[in-house]
């Protein structure tokens, strides 16, 4: 695979305690990368790294196939979770300044403010002093300051606080439409829901060091229970006659004159053999197959179990349908 | 450094297209101008009608009491018990009482007042009563006063200094005095204005949090020479504004008021080793000599022997070594904490050795070629404040070397430390921050 940006046995302490120890995340050129931890496993330190605001105590840094270089700033676009702007300054003047800084000239970065700042509603603020804007135009300043210099590589820590859902929602989409344009993205968050929806892959980074890594699919099928969910009618037989070596009956409700039961596939059993042995016996309403979603994985990984494991196995119902109703 | 550049430019521009600015900029040495002339226009309005009456049972001296700007005298024809009633109704803050005998016994006179009696008017009533009592006992003497004023010789000593290539000139070390108490005065108060301006400013983007934005792509070090070197240039435009100013309104009072500073440059009277001039055109100098001997003609000559390039040259770039100094450290207290008020515990480090430079301005003016003159302005720390009072009063160059290499030197070092604390600085948020910390990110790698 073709990655654009690789750290490797990254570690950085401060007086007292280590931020980041021995890590090593390789970016996927053209990927969204979710970079997930609880707050103060070391997620802003690596991506003040990757900025270079910070050095390295120990490990090397890649862009590409170089070794990152002070230049490579232009190259990237970063938008901290702290972020803020000067409050007395003007908002088009201030944008203008932060491009000029990541190396755009003058008359251009006008040029694609302008459009950007017509794309988001903001033109009619151009003159307008930053604190005299809402805190969600703010961030819009914000995010078009990021993208304007085009980087190849995009870092957004924690990019949809503060934003209301209508703008989460667009945010989203630029995001989607700066990757199909050719763009990384290295997405830091903690907020599960967005990392299915957008990440490619993710690390997972907690206590200074990394404890997963890797394809968010292939992850999810690590992590699969091979537990299915279905919801039968017309049974010909007692479902509890399904009970065998291949398949363990886990809880069967009966309601309306329908099941809703709960299979635990063994011993390597595909979910089409199960189907096959349920189509003769009963009318198929639903079948999906109970997935972790990545937030279960992620408490699962860092504290060592799934959020409910134990009392009755109720996996917070994130499904894979493999039926469309 | 193209990046530096446009951060140069926006600290630049935000400042000086401020309203504060150009409100300063105006207003700046007319305040100065205030501040000077105020406390002498105070004084000679406060003290104004201290009424005294005069009870003078001998009746010699009730016409040596004139009025003055600050005293009102009233002879009284009365005796002096019914006099001190009128203390009460505040028709006189004060009696003075002459009795018979007071001539020959100046302890038996009394000056009565309901408060403390003002000591101005005291010591001014005091002197009256001296000079006549001493005019009436030169008289019983046998002696004319006149003759007396005719014999007093006011004398004031033209200073001649006589410089390395022996050409002799006029002297005014009151007039060095003053430029070089204002020099120095002006140096610690454009550091301390434009070195908490830096501190702000530093202050401002760390609590704004958009330092992580910028830093992400310039160095941090590249973001505090930038801030600090466009501060020091709005604070040399407000100076070369205030400069140009003084010329002009200096210019403009000399043409509305040309015969206040009518000066024509002194000539040499008497040079020794020289041939004797004839006497008529050595009273014709003197006469010359004589016509500058008014204050405003003093004044003139001093200020007519000062070498304006060399304090100009010296101000500018003490100006600019002091400021990189201390700029360099106010920055590292704004990047070290979280809001204005926790800056005050590092302040003291910064403030003490300007302000000690303030305060050892007298001893330095008195002696400005002194040990304690020399070695002040050869510290960096005192350096710009005290050499810029030396300045004036002309200092040997081996010294201006030695000063200016040091300051620039210190102001590397400064500069050095403080860039470290800075990138450390302006990303730590919530950390109660003290001297051994600082320490700790000083020796960061």
């Amino acid at each position: 695979m073709d990655f654009l940006f690789k750290a490797e046995g990254v570690s950085k302490s401060y007086t007292g305690h280590r931020a980041l120890t021995n890590v090593s995340v390789s970016v996927p050129k053209g990927s969204i990368f979710g970079l997930l931890g609880p707050n103060g496993a070391g997620k802003t330190t690596l991506i003040r790294i990757i900025n270079q605001i910070i050095g390295p105590d120990e490990g090397a840094l890649y862009y590409g196939n170089e070794l990152l270089r002070p230049e490579h700033v232009h190259r990237i676009g970063y938008l901290p979770e702290e972020r803020g702007l000067y409050k007395k300054m003007q908002v088009g003047e201030q944008a203008l300044y932060l491009a000029q800084l990541k190396g755009v000239p003058a008359a251009k970065a006008k040029k694609m403010l302008k459009e950007w700042f017509e794309k988001f509603d903001l033109l009619p603020w151009w003159n307008k002093k930053v604190e005299e804007l809402s805190k969600g135009m703010a961030q819009k300043v914000q995010f078009i300051v990021t993208i304007l210099h085009n980087p190849d590589l995009l870092i957004f820590d924690e990019p949809f606080s503060g934003f209301d859902p209508i703008n989460v929602n667009l945010l989203k989409q630029e995001i989607l439409n700066l990757r199909n344009n050719g763009a990384t993205i290295i997405f830091s968050t903690h907020n599960m829901g967005s990392v299915e929806e957008l990440c490619d892959h993710i690390a997972l980074i907690n206590k200074a060091e990394k404890i997963l890594d890797g394809n968010v699919r292939d992850i999810k099928r690590n992590y699969s229970t091979n537990i299915y969910q279905v919801e039968l009618s017309n049974l010909q037989q007692p479902i509890e006659q399904l009970h065998s070596t291949r398949y363990e009956l886990l809880k069967v409700i009966p309601h309306n004159g329908m099941v809703t039961a709960r299979i635990r596939a063994m011993n390597n059993t595909e979910p089409n053999e199960l189907l096959k042995t349920l189509l003769p016996i009963a009318q198929v309403n639903t079948f999906s197959e109970l997935v972790p979603s990545m937030n279960d994985i992620f408490i699962k990984t860092v504290t060592g179990k799934f959020p409910q494991e134990g009392t009755d196995y109720e996996l917070t119902a994130h499904g894979n349908s493999y039926l469309s109703e | 450094m193209n990046k530096i550049s446009i951060i140069i430019k926006r600290e630049y521009l935000s400042r000086t297209k401020k309203k504060s600015f150009i409100v300063m900029t105006i207003l700046g040495p007319l305040l100065m101008a205030a501040l000077m002339v105020a406390p002498a226009l105070i004084a000679t309005l406060s003290d104004t009608d201290y009424k005294i009456a005069i009870v003078d049972d001998s009746k010699l001296f009730y016409t040596a009491f004139e009025n003055t700007n600050q005293f009102t005298f009233s002879p009284l024809e009365t005796s002096i018990d019914s006099a001190k009633l009128l203390l009460e109704d505040r028709t006189y803050d004060a009696i003075l009482h002459i009795p018979d005998i007071a001539f020959q016994s100046p302890a038996s006179l009394r000056i009565f007042s309901q408060r403390s009696v003002n000591v101005e008017a005291k010591s001014h009533v005091e002197t009256i009563l001296e000079n006549e009592f001493e005019g009436l006992k030169l008289t019983v003497k046998g002696i004319d006063p006149q003759i007396l004023m005719a014999v007093e010789t006011p004398i004031n000593i033209s200073a001649i200094r006589i410089d390395e290539a022996g050409q002799q000139a006029a002297d005014h070390p009151e007039v060095r005095t003053g430029l070089g108490f204002l020099g120095g005065f002006m140096i610690y108060m454009f550091i301390f204005l434009f070195g908490s301006q830096v501190l702000r400013g530093v202050l401002e983007e760390k609590t704004n949090r958009i330092v992580e934005i910028i830093v992400s792509s310039v160095k941090p070090f590249q973001l505090m020479m930038g801030k600090i070197l466009g501060v020091g240039l709005v604070g040399l435009t407000q100076f070369v504004i205030w400069v140009v100013f003084t010329g002009i309104l200096v210019f403009a009072v000399r043409s509305a008021f040309p015969d206040v500073f009518a000066f024509t440059p002194p000539q040499e009277v008497y040079a020794p080793g020289a041939e004797s001039l004839n006497p008529e055109l050595m009273q014709e100098r003197l006469d010359a000599a004589a016509a500058n001997n008014t204050f405003a003609g003093e004044i003139m000559e001093g200020l007519a022997a000062i070498n304006y390039p060399v304090v100009l040259l010296a101000f500018l770039f003490y100006f600019l070594g002091g400021f990189l100094l201390y700029a360099a450290m106010f920055a590292a207290i704004g990047s070290a904490v979280d809001n204005e008020a926790d800056t005050q515990q590092f302040m003291l480090p910064v403030t003490i050795p300007l302000i000690f430079g303030i305060v050892m301005m007298q001893s330095v003016l008195q002696n400005p070629d002194g040990p304690l003159a020399f070695w002040l302005s050869i510290i960096p720390f005192t350096s710009p404040i005290i050499m810029m009072i030396r300045i004036p009063f002309g200092v040997p160059m081996v010294d201006v070397a030695l000063s200016a290499t040091l300051l620039i030197l210190g102001f590397i070092a400064t500069t050095w430390l403080a860039g470290k604390i800075y990138r450390t600085g302006i990303l730590m948020y919530g950390k109660k921050i003290d001297y051994a910390e600082l320490w700790k990110w000083i020796r960061y790698r």
